[in-house]
């Protein structure tokens, strides 16, 4: 690993200052899961590594109960998301993703904002955020700004985060009733696993507990980054949702995906297991709904 | 680059040291604290042969750096026995043949010991999925979980090993 002066500013003030000072060759550090063994691979070396560990703010996760937004300081690690009965209660689809990232020694340091800023296109934490219409607040020498979290990305790698601004945190708008919400990563082994396809699947019905009125289909390791399947999520709002119709909706999602062949896996089959698990996801929210009834 | 004053709270003793902002926990454990107990294996946070815990919780040493260690209690894998005396947890991997080459053996007990310490006889599935991000190509992990589930409660008569009085 390159030398680099360590600092660990106590404000998000002070770290934008810092990087400011020095912005060529500053770097902003959470849990440090991927950074380090970026710094250790001489990708990225910086001469200023700024910590945002001791800014407590940013570590903070709760949920406002007059306005019922969830709010999720950038620094929460996947742990804390994990072990959370409000988040496995309520945003099982948050659970579902964060609970498998990487390994427990990972998600105990690892954090969502680093998941989501570290942009690879199988980001995990991405797709929960996405499908839950999640937006970013993000804080640079200019001020502060919002971005709903599926425009966050640019390409692998890259979001729309300017130099020096950092994630605060991302807010999840209140949910509505009847909604059901679930992810999974597809692998080829059940732990330490990159996922060969993520689907989450967000349904919210009617009081009748049948039609659709909203619809997310989110796609992970489809496309350079986490993609919505738009067409797919259209073709559920207004019907009556059933098995078949999401078999229709998986295999729409399936050939709006820009999948490709890759290392670990081809592309036809993530689209064959885009069809399989969007159905799959889709029941999965529909049981959660019948039971919260 | 000029060296830092830090200091560390390892398994409940305060150490000063002289550090670079560059050193892992992992180097500066094994190297100049000589507690080579943890390994480095793979160096990118995979394999889990480097685990230890800090404030209770598995880490990868290896992904942390000495510096951000700072006002945590570390236990590395020394900290188990009591002196000569082997924790429970230790004694119960010798007892069912859970080590062979040893090398991730050192990071299976951090896990073990953490899942054990909030977890009261832990079942198989808990017990996997607790050493899941450890990597161990010699023992096929059955041995490693028959240790870990026999030290989860020691009590119960065991077919497997023989406990020793």
């Amino acid at each position: 690993m390159k030398e680099f002066k360590y600092l660990s500013p106590e404000s998000v003030e002070d770290a934008i200052s810092l990087y400011g000072q020095h912005s060529e060759t500053s770097k902003f550090v959470a849990g440090g899961t991927d950074v380090i063994v970026k710094l250790k691979e001489g990708w990225m070396e910086p001469d200023f590594l700024i910590s945002l560990k001791k800014i407590k703010e940013l570590s903070d996760l709760h949920k406002n109960e007059a306005t019922k937004e969830l709010s999720i300081g950038a620094l929460v690690t996947h742990a804390t998301l994990e072990k959370s009965l409000m988040i496995q209660n309520r945003y099982p689809i948050i659970y579902d993703a964060v609970s498998n990232i990487g390994s427990l020694q990972v998600r105990n340091v690892g954090t969502i904002g680093g998941n989501l800023i570290n942009a690879v296109p199988s980001a995990d934490g991405a797709v929960p955020m996405i499908a839950l219409d999640g937006v970013a607040l993000l804080h640079g020498p200019d001020g502060e700004r919002s971005v709903e979290v599926k425009d966050l990305f640019i390409k692998p790698y890259v979001t729309v985060l300017k130099p020096g601004e950092i994630l605060k945190k991302i807010t999840i708008p209140p949910q509505e009733a009847n909604t059901g919400s679930a992810y999974i990563k597809f692998g080829r082994r059940a732990a330490m696993e990159l996922p060969l396809i993520g689907i989450g699947v967000l349904l919210t019905l009617d009081t009748d507990q049948k039609t659709c009125t909203k619809a997310r289909i989110v796609l992970g390791v489809a496309a350079p980054t986490p993609m919505r399947a738009f067409e797919a999520e259209k073709s559920l709002v207004g019907q009556k949702i059933n098995e078949e119709i999401l078999v229709k909706a998986g295999q729409i999602a399936a050939d709006e995906s820009k999948v490709r062949d890759s290392v670990r896996g081809k592309a036809w089959h993530r689209k064959e297991m885009i069809k399989v698990h969007v159905r799959r996801m889709g029941l999965k929210c529909l049981d959660i709904i019948k039971k919260q009834s | 680059m000029e060296k830092l004053q830090i200091t560390l709270n390892i398994n409940g003793k305060d150490q000063a040291l002289l550090v670079q902002p560059n050193d892992t926990l992992l180097e500066v454990l094994r190297d100049e604290l000589d507690l080579t107990g943890s390994k480095e294996s793979c160096s990118e946070g995979i394999c889990g042969s480097c685990t230890i815990q800090m404030d209770g919780k598995p880490v990868r040493s290896c992904l942390t750096l000495a510096m951000e260690a700072q006002g945590t209690k570390i236990k590395t894998v020394e900290g188990l026995a009591n002196g000569d005396e082997l924790s429970n947890l230790q004694q119960s991997f010798i007892d069912h043949g859970a080590v062979q080459c040893g090398i991730c053996t050192p990071g299976m007990l951090m896990s073990a010991d953490a899942l054990l310490s909030e977890t009261l006889n832990p079942d198989d599935t808990t017990i996997r999925q607790a050493l899941s991000g450890n990597i161990c190509r010699c023992t096929g992990y059955s041995k490693i979980v028959e240790a870990v589930a026999h030290a989860g409660k020691p009590e119960k008569s065991c077919p497997d090993c023989q406990t020793k009085e």
